[in-house]
């Protein structure tokens, strides 16, 4: 159809269209027509995303002058930085969504302190050892790598080419944590307890990564919608069995145990069965009333604060250009 | 002029070995730590571009005190991350401006951190780096010259990173040029300790290891001045920076320094002989 065409054809007809295009298989670019549906979609996913792994960095940046030897400082910085590299492309997949309704990233960094943008329920708990620091890179991001890897195929390009990358430096970070794991698995009494705890902190967390099976739990969920958009292809559960199936016969295998006496697999439902997390805590960690949610909202907005003179300074000399390194 | 291609070579010759296995500490205890307080910087520095640069340039400087370190280790010093992690503060060479805290508060609360002065530093130490980086380029101990050659590489852009925010800064808003303003007076109070290579500088060029101390000064002052005349900055004196708290070199340092060792060997002193 010409472009002329297109756009004599009502709104309705329109968004026919654009069923049809991802039906098909169709990839949608930012300049592409998308109804205002699907943007909104969009913006609720992507800079939730891109804010979470900007946020993610904050967990186990706690950890990075601390880890235990040469070798751990040098992968764990590395880690960080990558996961804040994925959150300034991810912000710039957003950026593109945002120009039309004439928003910025300023405004994405002012939403996430006012509590209007959230972020990931795992990044709002501690990380009191060095083993979290390893629990969080391999089954954190093992999980992260289900999902992300699961949306690869969405139905919005530059959120697909993202993930892309994403994915693929994700795979080093989860062996960079099992890296960590395997060393205190196999190390002194202290060490096994210590990931043992820290495997045990981190359950209910993991289970609430992937989101509630229905919107009954929590009263509120796009699933369905973003089936929909293609712009995922599994429910949140379907990942969750997804998530058990792969890490549960690893956990065991080093000889640590998941917090849970009821787990088990069913061989005839063909499911994991556990112990439902408790939704309203994953409600309230969400709202930014998770253990650490004020005290790493507060990082960002010192530094925002503390850096106000720099981007002033910089807004000044419009000719700035980061050297990227 | 003598000259050394391997760690075995040099264990006949005492004099030699003495002053490398010095200069290797100034050269991995400044990177380390630098490269320490570069880490407390992540996931708060002014913008997210500028983090994941920033935190390339820290990993980089990390990486070269690991060849150091794993140099002394060659030459019977004791394992790497025993010396990054177990050595007392007064064992440490670094200059006393490089274990300075980038700001009140701390790395996990509070950290109210100074950009000007993290500009200002970095800059600094990356052109004295360079400088001392194509010395050793001719250095009689073969294995350190060969390092230097990789790690020039880097510093170029580590280099150029810092010149462009000392650039955009200087002379952007009034607020901007106060506050570095005050970072440079701040750092030129301390900087000769950078720059000195501590008590047997003679003798470390006279043996070829590096070359002569003043010469390097001479050097970095000379950069230094070209910078400032260029952007229209006075310096701070005309007769190159002080030591005024102290030689880091000779073993002397801050409290801030005794906090660093105990953050950033917190995990691995629970057990030194463990796997980590």
């Amino acid at each position: 159809m010409s472009l002329f065409a297109f756009d004599s054809l009502t709104e309705e007809e329109k968004y026919d269209r654009f069923l049809e295009r991802i039906n098909a298989g169709e990839k949608i670019e930012a300049d592409d027509w998308m109804p205002d549906d699907y943007r909104k979609q969009l913006l609720k996913l992507i800079p939730m995303h891109g804010i979470s792994e900007i946020m993610g960095a904050l967990p186990e940046k706690e950890w990075v002058p601390k880890a235990p030897s040469l070798r751990r400082k040098l992968a764990i910085m590395s880690k960080v930085q990558d996961e804040m590299g994925h959150g300034q492309l991810l912000l710039r997949v957003a950026e593109d969504l945002m120009r039309p309704l004439g928003k910025r990233r300023e405004d994405i960094m002012e939403d996430l302190l006012t509590g209007r943008l959230k972020f990931h329920n795992v990044f709002h708990m501690e990380a009191p050892t060095w083993g979290d620091a390893g629990v969080i890179a391999w089954l954190v991001d093992g999980a992260a790598i289900i999902s992300q890897t699961m949306m690869l195929t969405t139905s919005y390009a530059p959120y697909g080419r993202a993930l892309k990358r994403i994915c693929a430096e994700e795979v080093f970070h989860a062996q960079h944590g099992e890296a960590i794991v395997m060393a205190l698995a196999e190390g002194t009494d202290e060490q096994r307890q210590m990931l043992q705890d820290a495997v045990n902190r981190w359950w209910e967390s993991l289970l609430m990564f992937f989101g509630p099976d229905t919107s009954k739990r929590t009263g509120n969920s796009n699933q369905d919608k973003n089936i929909m958009y293609k712009l995922r292809t599994k429910s949140n559960e379907e990942l969750r069995q997804d998530f058990l199936t792969k890490y549960i016969p690893r956990i065991h295998s080093i000889g640590l145990t998941v917090p849970d006496e009821t787990l088990h697999y069913d061989e005839e439902e063909e499911m994991w069965v556990y112990q439902q997390p408790d939704w309203d805590k994953f409600k309230q960690i969400v709202s930014n009333n998770g253990p650490r949610s004020q005290a790493r909202l507060r990082l960002r907005e010192i530094s925002h604060e503390n850096n106000e003179w720099v981007r002033e300074a910089l807004g000044k000399k419009q000719t700035m250009q980061t050297a990227s390194v | 002029m003598v000259e050394y291609n391997t760690a075995q070579e040099v264990e006949k010759d005492a004099a030699y070995k003495k002053e490398l296995v010095e200069l290797l500490y100034q050269l991995a205890d400044d990177d380390f730590i630098l490269a320490f307080r570069g880490s407390e910087w992540l996931g708060i520095a002014p913008h997210i571009e500028e983090d994941v640069a920033f935190s390339s340039i820290s990993q980089d400087k990390m990486g070269h005190a690991v060849i150091y370190y794993e140099m002394l280790e060659e030459l019977g010093e004791g394992k790497a991350d025993d010396l990054a992690h177990l050595r007392e503060p007064k064992e440490r060479k670094n200059a006393i401006i490089l274990e300075e805290v980038n700001g009140p508060g701390n790395y996990l609360e509070e950290p109210e951190y100074d950009w000007a002065f993290a500009v200002v530093r970095n800059y600094f130490y990356d052109i004295s780096k360079a400088i001392r980086l194509s010395s050793l380029k001719n250095s009689s101990y073969k294995p350190l010259a060969q390092v230097a050659k990789k790690m020039i590489l880097e510093q170029y852009y580590h280099l150029t990173h810092w010149n462009m925010w000392f650039t955009q800064l200087i002379n952007a808003t009034d607020e901007a040029k106060k506050r570095m303003r005050q970072a440079i007076d701040k750092v030129w109070k301390d900087f000769d300790g950078v720059l000195t290579l501590g008590p047997s500088a003679k003798e470390m060029a006279r043996l070829g290891l590096i070359k002569e101390e003043q010469e390097l000064k001479d050097k970095w002052m000379t950069e230094i001045k070209e910078v400032f005349e260029k952007l229209g900055v006075e310096l701070p004196t005309n007769d190159g920076p002080g030591m005024e708290r102290g030689d880091g070199r000779n073993g002397e340092h801050t409290e801030d320094l005794t906090t660093a060792l105990q953050t950033l060997s917190e995990v691995y002193k629970v057990d030194p002989a463990a796997g980590w």
